[in-house]
């Protein structure tokens, strides 16, 4: 039997629309490809021990910045612990944070307010999540920075770290709390869509048992959007460790890793990110080599981690999938 | 037709009819003689076809042998307490009266069916004995409905829904094991949360009033969505009477499974009966008469007949029901 | 059966007693305390943003700074508006839609129309909405990371200035626009793909009736069908293009005003040339660049935030004209 031929019209727009469709592919390969080029040098000078502390990173990357365009071996020497620990402590905070407020908020949204708060809920998730970071950050360093600098820092806290770093406010804790309140929104948002597709059938089931509401929801709803859950939180991580502006703005933009064993002052203490670090030391973009290579070293991370956070995400949702409804 | 199909052949005094359910010709090896021929591979076209059997490939296992449910139920002809009284109750959704007046009273021991026609109210008032129509916002409710002598309107729903449990229509187990979803109103309807070793025994004990254990002994904690339908169903009721509630409603548990879970859903009722008041709602009027002690026959909102189902399906009073039962009308 | 008596239906009360939360579990009051707690919570943030932003935009920002050019200055009262950066920020938004649209009209017509039948198709398709999926969850810093790393090829020294040395800046209008249009992709992409979704298969096959062919069908029939989430798409992604701002930093050079390349086309010098956006223009006022200005910066973080909100609207406008019903929960969009 013959095939049936398509137009010509036909068949040429679908190869135009195929060829168009897969060049978004062939840009994320050329991205990734081109990132890993530039990255290279620095992997080839410093080996896996690029990762590691050792020495003072600030003394490291500011050197690069007066290096001339074929610097030696020496000038690539770097250890990015410090700016790692800083992205790992940052996000996993926020993370920590943002999803208990996040959840609760969806429960509220969608179960426990009232009507009209419920409309009005949503404009506020609405708003908060597209808020831009440039403003959190302006907020942060124009309000929350100067109030904890000169009102909460206390003179002992800043005298027990005089010799170590200087505490102005600009730190930690308002770039964690910052954070929170931007991820928070998507979370929410994923997660409200979640509870409200829950089917009714579970929640009259619920209710028949003679459950009160909150019983109900704890028991049946929660554990059906377990999966929901999970997407929400990978996709809020993901945007926490890509965060650069707000991070720059209000977390002091000094390289230094906050220590725990300070006790409250660790709260105040500064730190930078891997993003942070590229956008405060931007114009060595396509700069000296040395320098050049690092901070696309520090890119690279980023998107690797950025992938590793999606493969464990689908990887901790295959368990979940045995209790859902098939298909 | 003046006969329904499944009606028994030959109905005696003092016993209800019960069947259970079409004739099915099982493969047995103790088939008599007379029983019909099966078909054959390539009939002759003239000659009238020969009566179908349907061949089973598995028999379905009644819960106990014939001669002793007929024990049972001659031992339980006596009315139990009553359970649930229904004092001239309507209900009516956002102005539109979906029940109108209705007045009933619900025995332990004895099965109620609720029947009638699409549309007629009875779904609306099984859902007002548990409070269910509250979920709905436009639902209002006027009679009074007294639960073992309490009005249940002063009563705190979850308190009620803990004594009068229902069952749906669609099997809607939640997304967890089987152990957890028997356990789920035993874990939650208390204060304190009772432990493991406490709940074993009694998810046992459920499933085994509800006829399932012997099917998910093996695992217990395997996901409850994987059953079939009919077993889903099953789990159901087991999750509704694993807190000993003492009225189960039941509404139109069968219509969305094959006839073999049908007949073993309909055994179970009868065993349940015991030691609950039970409340059916069927569209299906064969069902009803397999299965029913009392019969509530209702119409667009009226309560048209009420009285026991041998009286109402053979002698009807009012001749509505007399067309209905018929099938003169669905 | 019927006896009168008691209340009339429409008058009764509607709902029994129900359960007092004296008889729930501890955990369970806390949890429906933390739960109103997190919902007020967010309500008194969003609050305390635009009561603030509202207090300070009242303050500081005069429309004459929408209209004047910036001066560099040491004091405020002389460092003029933020015309260019209004400019600036336009430009790119008509770059950066410009680029992706067709891109993700293209790739949603292709998924949706021939994505289907044979494994070869189903692989491409999952490799299509994979890559814009990666491309949607690449933070913004990395693709103006990207963006650097292309635009100082040589081979696309058109499209910035050249630097000394011989080196490309790989920094303009351009730079940075091109890659706005990753940023705008997949809002546009997932908006016109669930629209298109959404298309009865009985419009098409009506079309095909009548004899057209399948692109005649999507020029006539779909795509005119599609145009609210076309709208919705656009109107997303152009409110993640004007906050943007790691890009900006990034890919447009560190000028005030706005400085077109010399000689050549006019308008492609302003493309080629660098300058600033609303978002570049607050951050380097701030005490995080620069600037010691932050009155020019509040005003210019208020004009932002009124683009974005006025933006909102416009998207909950356009989806509450399509559903006549309205009130549904879905926020996701926003994200």
């Amino acid at each position: 039997m013959q095939r049936l031929k398509k137009p010509w019209t036909d068949h040429r727009a679908e190869l135009l629309l195929g060829a168009v469709s897969l060049s978004t592919g062939l840009i994320v390969l050329f991205m990734i490809a081109f990132v890993t080029a530039r990255a290279w040098p620095t992997f080839a000078h410093n080996g896996l021990s690029w990762l590691a502390p050792g020495g003072s990173l600030k003394v490291q990357v500011e050197g690069m910045l007066a290096t001339s365009t074929k610097p030696p071996a020496s000038a690539y020497h770097v250890r990015a612990w410090p700016i790692i620990y800083g992205t790992l402590l940052i996000t996993g905070l926020a993370v920590l944070l943002a999803l208990p407020l996040a959840v609760l908020s969806a429960v509220f949204i969608v179960e426990l307010a009232p009507l009209a708060l419920r409309r009005t809920m949503i404009r506020v998730v609405r708003l908060l999540a597209s808020v831009p970071s440039v403003i959190w950050g302006l907020l942060g360093i124009l309000v929350l920075v100067p109030f904890l600098g000169n009102h909460v820092i206390t003179a002992a806290e800043r005298t027990s770290l005089q010799n170590t770093v200087q505490l102005t406010g600009a730190g930690l804790i308002i770039a964690v709390v910052l954070l929170t309140l931007m991820i928070t929104p998507i979370m929410v948002a994923l997660t409200c869509d979640a509870l409200a597709a829950v089917p009714g059938a579970w929640r009259e089931g619920a209710a028949a048992l003679g459950v009160n509401r909150l019983r109900a929801i704890r028991a049946v709803t929660l554990r059906a959007v377990r999966p929901a859950i999970v997407a929400a939180t990978v996709l809020a991580t993901a945007r926490a460790l890509g965060e650069a502006i707000m991070i720059s703005m209000v977390s002091g933009s000094v390289f230094f890793s906050p220590r725990p064993s300070d006790g409250v002052a660790f709260l105040f203490e500064p730190v930078r990110t891997l993003a942070s670090t590229i956008v405060d030391f931007r114009e060595g973009l396509g700069g000296a080599p040395a320098l050049n290579s690092t901070l696309y070293a520090f890119a690279l991370l980023l998107l690797f981690s950025v992938f590793v956070l999606s493969l464990a995400g689908y990887l901790v949702k295959l368990p979940l999938r045995k209790y859902q409804v098939r298909g | 037709m003046n006969k329904l199909e499944y009606a028994p052949s030959a109905p005696t005094q003092g016993t209800k009819p019960r069947t259970n359910g079409p004739r099915i010709h099982t493969a047995h090896a103790d088939d008599s003689p007379e029983s019909p021929p099966v078909l054959r591979a390539a009939p002759d076209p003239q000659a009238v076809p020969p009566v179908r059997t349907i061949v089973l490939d598995r028999p379905p296992e009644p819960v106990r042998p014939p001669a002793q449910r007929e024990a049972v139920r001659r031992a339980l002809d006596a009315d139990g307490p009553e359970r649930l009284r229904l004092e001239d109750v309507s209900v009516a959704y956002s102005s539109k009266t979906a029940v109108r007046s209705v007045s009933l009273s619900i025995h332990q021991g004895e099965v109620l069916a609720l029947i009638g026609p699409s549309g007629c109210g009875k779904t609306t008032l099984l859902r007002t004995l548990n409070r269910l129509t509250e979920l709905t916002p436009s639902a209002t409710r006027s009679g009074r409905i007294v639960l073992d002598g309490h009005d249940i309107h002063d009563l705190e729903d979850t308190a009620l829904r803990a004594r009068v449990a229902m069952v749906f229509q669609q099997p809607n187990p939640f997304p967890m094991s089987i152990f957890d979803n028997v356990a789920f109103a035993l874990r939650e309807q208390s204060r304190r949360r009772p432990r493991r070793p406490e709940l074993e025994p009694l998810v046992v004990d459920a499933l085994r009033r509800a006829g399932l254990y012997d099917e998910v002994k093996d695992d217990l904690h395997r996901p409850a969505l994987r059953l079939s339908g009919g077993q889903q169903q099953r789990l159901c009721i087991a999750r509704a009477i694993a807190p000993r509630p003492e009225v189960l409603l039941m509404d139109e548990p069968c219509s969305a499974l094959d006839p073999i879970s049908t007949g073993v859903i309909e055994e179970l009722i009868h065993e349940l009966r015991r030691e609950l008041a039970v409340v059916i709602v069927t569209h299906n009027l064969a069902q009803a008469q397999r299965v029913a002690d009392k019969v509530a026959f209702m119409y667009l909102g009226d309560l048209v007949e009420y009285g026991p189902a041998q009286q109402v399906f053979e002698e009807p009073r009012a001749p509505r029901t007399r067309d209905y039962v018929r099938g003169a009308f669905g | 059966m019927s006896a009168q008596g008691g209340l009339s239906v429409a008058a009764a009360p509607r709902r029994g007693r129900g359960s007092s939360m004296r008889t729930w579990r501890w955990s369970d009051r806390l949890v429906w305390l933390a739960a109103w707690g997190a919902g007020l919570l967010l309500c008194a943030v969003a609050a305390a943003i635009v009561i603030y932003m509202g207090y300070r935009g009242v303050q500081y920002l005069r429309p004459s700074l929408l209209f004047s050019h910036p001066q560099p200055s040491g004091n405020q009262a002389g460092s003029g508006g933020f015309l260019d950066p209004l400019i600036g920020t336009a430009l790119l938004t008509v770059i950066g839609i410009v680029l992706a649209a067709p891109l993700a009209i293209c790739s949603a017509l292709w998924i949706v129309e021939y994505g289907h039948g044979g494994r070869v198709r189903q692989y491409l398709t999952r490799i299509v909405e994979s890559s814009i999926e990666i491309v949607a969850g690449t933070p913004d810093i990395l693709i103006a990371v990207f963006g650097v790393a292309i635009f100082q090829l040589h081979f696309l020294r058109f499209a910035s200035e050249g630097s000394e040395g011989g080196g490309v800046t790989g920094r303009s209008f351009l730079a940075a626009g091109a890659m706005m249009s990753l940023i705008a992709l997949p809002p546009m992409f997932i908006a016109t793909r669930d629209g298109l979704q959404a298309v009865p298969t009985h419009m098409r096959e009506a079309a095909f009736a009548l004899g057209k062919t399948r692109i005649a069908t999507i020029r006539r029939v779909l795509l005119p069908s599609v145009r609210p989430n076309i709208a919705t798409g656009v109107t997303l992604g152009i409110s993640r293009i004007i906050a943007d701002t790691a890009i900006v930093l990034v890919l447009l050079g560190d000028e005030l005003r706005l400085s077109p390349h010399h000689g050549g086309l006019p308008v492609f010098n302003l493309l080629r040339g660098a300058g600033s956006s609303l978002t570049s223009y607050v951050y380097d006022n701030s005490p995080a660049g620069e600037g010691a200005a932050p009155q020019k910066a509040y005003a210019a973080a208020v004009v932002l935030l009124l683009f974005v909100l006025l933006l909102n609207l416009a998207v909950e406008s356009i989806a509450r004209r399509q559903s006549r019903s309205g009130g549904s929960l879905a926020i996701g969009g926003f994200v």
